[in-house]
């Protein structure tokens, strides 16, 4: 599999994310080869025939989402989306700080198959190195005529703005990262218009995630033919699964969509703390439903497969729990988290996470009712759907996976004012 | 106010025209890293530059969390208390850290060193559990690795 790799083709040292180091890994001979020898629309062609899909967490096609954009319509804009907040998701975060080069290529060649004269990168208020060391790569690349006007000496120019978030989990979502971008509250927009009609001080805008636009380079250099033909048929490409939680080796594993989960959590990853069995599995970042162990015994890491176990694969960030977990505790921390990033903008959200997360905290506090579970049930069903973002679905399905899967602890805990397995969240 | 408009001023041109609105978040972090929280002559300065509305201003200010309004320890520590820390003892440290630092999350010490306090996921999934204290990430952490850091902190 090594010589298919996209994302770990190195080692990563002192400098492996300077521009010297990306050139001697064959960086930027994609963006020469475009700008030479292609035609913007050749490199959507490209990208659509690869079947990327965005690695935030939509899935969504990215060829499609950039074929909305009418060229015609005058400016347009890129923005890439590396506002990483999804909990269970620290990829992004890898590029930024060991392959920036990676990222800028892509951009480069995402506003060139675009028309964007700009592009910006929404980054994490937090992200401290990432931010360095974009910042850096951007002041190499300027340096080296890659951004700027005529970019290697073509009519092609593009300035890449890098603009920092302040704290905000919602800014991740398309339309709050471009109201955030124009200087407003993070609120999520009404959609349609989508951003592609209506973005951006209202042009046409795409946003992209980074791991997103960190594969383009690969796809225009090998072919979209020879990334479809990586991984799964229906989802192909590699992806970057996180691993967190209860594993020997937790981290980030370069891995072909369609890969067997049980092989990523019990050979790569290194099995369960303390040998301990395995009680859950969180697939695609914390909003994803959990499944049980029994769950994912044959699941495969695509979008077919963990729909089928009515989950989903989201940003790729595989949460594991051992079993002795208590799991409405750990439901709690997920309802305080999202109770305090729900934005406020949508009564059932707004309203419905704080609801959620007072049940919780009574439950765990002890003081349980017996009307909790039901509530626990109606209210998400009540926010599923009914919210301007996704952040109400975010919010509800974890909920609702954790009560239906684990309901018999939920009870417990109720009736007895503790925890069936001591309240424990580490292994 | 005039390094506002020093720094305003700086910051557009790297911006295309016609976007002054967007400088409104680098601008407060811009106040915020000057003084260590944002006042409202700063929110005025800076809805002075951009042309943007005062009330957008102040909505921004009060609405992403990482804006402070009032000054802050030396040294603010962020305990991350997600999902991924949690499970791997989020709870035990912040627990460790009220004990050693003799104070509640939200408060800050009477030396005025050290503010604690507990975020969400900052995307240390994999080396958790993890905390910032000024930008600077710490991983991997265990009770001897926090007071290892915080001994060497001035």
């Amino acid at each position: 599999m090594s010589g298919d790799r996209v994302f770990f083709t190195f080692d990563t040292t002192g400098d492996s994310h300077s521009l010297a180091a990306y050139r001697s890994r064959g960086g930027y001979e994609a963006l020469a080869k475009a700008l030479t020898s292609l035609q913007p629309n050749d490199v959507t062609q490209e990208v659509t025939q690869s079947g990327l899909r965005g690695r935030g967490g939509a899935n969504f096609p990215v060829g499609a989402k950039w074929s909305f954009v009418d060229r015609k319509r005058g400016v347009v804009y890129l923005c890439c989306n590396a506002d990483e907040g999804e909990p269970g998701t620290f990829k992004d975060r890898w590029i930024l700080e060991h392959s920036p080069h990676q990222l800028i290529e892509g951009i480069l060649l995402a506003a060139y198959a675009l028309g964007a004269r700009h592009a910006f990168v929404y980054i994490r208020g937090e992200f401290d190195l990432p931010l360095r060391r974009l910042r850096s790569a951007l002041e190499e690349a300027r340096g080296a005529g890659l951004t700027g006007e005529r970019i290697l000496g073509t009519a092609f120019s593009c300035d890449i703005v890098v603009h920092r978030g302040a704290g905000a989990y919602v800014c991740g979502e398309e339309s709050s990262l471009i109201n955030s971008l124009e200087g407003k509250k993070g609120y999520p927009r009404n959609k349609p218009p989508f951003p592609a009609v209506k973005g951006f001080y209202g042009a046409p805008t795409v946003v992209n995630n980074v791991e997103t636009l960190a594969n383009v380079a690969w796809i225009v250099a090998h072919g979209g033919a020879a990334y479809a033909a990586l991984g799964n048929k229906a989802n192909p490409g590699h992806r970057l699964f996180g691993v967190s939680g209860h594993v020997n080796r937790p981290g980030l594993y370069e891995r072909p969509t369609g890969y067997p989960m049980k092989t990523l959590i019990f050979e790569d990853a290194g099995g369960i703390l303390g040998g301990r069995p395995l009680k859950a599995v969180i697939p695609g970042g914390s909003s994803t439903p959990v499944l049980t162990a029994g769950e994912i015994e044959t699941l495969t890491l695509d979008a077919a497969s963990l729909q089928q176990a009515g989950s989903m694969l989201g940003s790729g960030g595989l949460i594991v729990i051992a079993e002795g977990t208590c799991m409405v505790h750990l439901l709690q921390v997920l309802t305080r988290f999202y109770r305090h990033e729900s934005c406020g903008q949508c009564t059932p959200c707004r309203e419905g996470t704080a609801w959620m997360d007072d049940i919780l905290a009574r439950v765990v506090d002890g003081r349980g009712q017996s009307a909790d579970l039901a509530n626990l049930q109606a209210i998400p069903e009540g926010i599923l759907g009914n919210t301007l973002c996704a952040l109400g679905d975010a919010a509800a399905m974890p909920v609702l996976s954790f009560v239906k899967k684990f309901g018999d602890e939920f009870e417990y805990f109720v009736a007895n004012r503790r925890s069936l397995n001591g309240g424990c969240l580490e292994a | 106010m005039s390094a506002i408009r020093d720094k305003f001023e700086e910051l557009r041109s790297a911006y295309p025209a016609e976007m002054s609105a967007s400088l409104v978040l680098p601008l407060l972090h811009f106040a915020q890293q000057q003084k260590g929280c944002v006042t409202q002559d700063d929110a005025a300065a800076i809805a002075d530059c951009t042309g943007v509305p005062g009330i957008q201003v102040t909505e921004a200010l009060t609405w992403y969390t990482m804006f402070r309004r009032e000054p802050a320890g030396r040294h603010v520590i962020k305990v991350c208390r997600n999902i991924a820390c949690s499970l791997r003892g989020a709870e035990r440290l912040v627990d460790y850290l009220r004990e050693r630092l003799g104070i509640e999350v939200g408060e800050t010490t009477a030396d005025g060193r050290f503010t604690l306090l507990t975020v969400e996921c900052l995307a240390s999934c994999g080396t958790a559990p993890a905390m910032q204290i000024g930008d600077t990430y710490h991983e991997n952490l265990d009770e001897a690795a926090v007071d290892h850091i915080i001994a060497g902190l001035p």
